[in-house]
């Protein structure tokens, strides 16, 4: 237990997590995407307390990665085409607290920009040897390190000349149900952010900018790889507990 | 300060389905159900490029989790996770789970979707529910919305995303 807690009615004690500012998470309807206009609910959404089922979640991962599975360029018998990178950075929650032992899972685009996906058929060839999957487990520091080629922007049908960004998806799962989060990571100085409306889907800049990983030449390999750092924050554990929020909650 | 969410996109299925993800407990585990459904979008389309995942409590109505201030109780996975196929259908086995203190027997549901750009969360409730603060918190008119149906093998849960009949969401 830590002393960011607060009672329920029923007499246990729960940690509780801090919502998300306004403008933190897009809309859901966001229309510049197109795929949000039959896909968004329409009716407000109802406050859910946060309470047992909502401050624990599934601790997933020993048993399910793989030797190979951080290792996107080694998973064939050949190396995929590309520039290889290392992709690295650390799972914090918003008080800057390590979340240790957490799965992350990403997957991405080729270097030409293709999905290895039944249903990516743009013309750009698929790579024999890159499925774009892997999978890893924090440290107890809640460090990870994928490599990784960097993928390909692609086009899609969302607008007129519409490119995706050159991205990698991530999905996390944090301590607790309220910290799940699939997000994307994106490379600095993209020139496609501009006409993205996924990007630009998130209406806060700074919090925009949270998506952006950066290049650390601290952590290339001399004549083998770049390296680009991105952090994950989740949401952070509330810090004053109060039972007149508990009580609005109800 | 938190990192924002961004959708899965339309090839999800190349990175987040497990092959023993839609089974919370193995086939053959006594007490096991199926909760099976459908996800449609606002024309009433079925949603072939969804995922859902299922969070809970097992038949006791304990967690296999350190903040669980009644102690972990190692052993139940407690989570599901399925794409939807072609039709939009999921599926997920699972063992019913038991009550919480102050609050009926209930699994959370996130859906994750090309077309969601952070994941809708619902709760699916049991028709022989009774009294849960959260369903009555939710205007009466809707709350069927998160009531499974009980079929032959289990319960019937659809995820209505837009329209018509539009399925409980929750602000987390």
């Amino acid at each position: 237990m830590t002393a960011h807690t607060s009672s329920s009615e029923s007499g246990l004690i729960l940690p509780r997590y801090r919502r998300d500012p306004e403008g933190t998470h897009p809309p859901l309807d966001s229309l510049g995407y197109k795929s949000t206009g039959l896909r968004h609910p329409q009716q407000p959404l109802v406050l859910l307390p946060h309470k047992l089922t909502e401050i624990t979640g599934p601790l997933l991962g020993p048993g399910r990665i793989g030797e190979l599975d951080n290792d996107l360029t080694r998973q064939h018998p050949q190396e995929p085409q590309g520039q290889r990178i290392i992709v690295h950075g650390r799972l914090l929650d918003g008080d800057g607290r390590p979340v240790p032992n957490s799965l992350i899972e990403i997957w991405q685009a080729n270097a030409g920009g293709r999905y290895k996906h039944m249903w990516d058929n743009w013309p750009c060839p698929v790579d024999p040897y890159f499925d774009g999957v892997g999978r890893t487990l924090t440290d107890s520091e809640g460090r990870y390190e994928f490599t990784t080629i960097k993928p390909g922007a692609y086009p899609w049908k969302n607008h007129d000349n519409a490119w995706r960004p050159a991205h990698i998806h991530f999905s996390v799962f944090g301590m607790a149900f309220t910290q799940r989060l699939v997000t994307q990571m994106y490379f600095p100085d993209d020139p496609l952010f501009f006409q993205d409306p996924i990007f630009n889907s998130v209406p806060d800049e700074k919090a925009r900018q949270r998506m952006v990983s950066s290049f650390d030449m601290s952590r290339t390999v001399p004549e083998w790889a770049l390296a680009f750092e991105f952090d994950i924050v989740l949401r952070g554990r509330e810090a004053t507990p109060f039972e007149n929020e508990e009580d609005e909650d109800e | 300060m938190s990192t924002p969410s961004q959708t899965v996109g339309p090839y999800l299925s190349i990175g987040l389905p497990w092959p023993d993800g839609p089974t919370v407990v193995e086939e053959g585990t006594p007490g096991a159900v199926w909760i099976r459904g459908v996800i449609t979008d606002g024309a009433g389309a079925r949603v072939p490029d969804a995922m859902i995942e299922t969070w809970q409590a097992d038949p006791d109505g304990r967690f296999d989790h350190p903040d669980d201030p009644r102690g972990a109780r190692p052993g139940f996975r407690g989570f599901g996770r399925c794409p939807t196929n072609d039709d939009g259908e999921y599926g997920i086995l699972t063992l019913l789970p038991g009550a919480l203190p102050g609050e009926a027997s209930h699994i959370n549901v996130s859906v994750f979707a090309r077309g969601l750009l952070h994941r809708v969360v619902t709760r699916i409730y049991f028709p022989d529910n009774a009294a849960d603060p959260v369903l009555a918190s939710v205007p009466a008119d809707r709350r069927g919305t998160l009531i499974a149906t009980r079929t032959e093998d289990g319960y019937r849960f659809d995820v209505r995303l837009q329209g018509e009949g539009e399925t409980v969401f929750f602000d987390v």
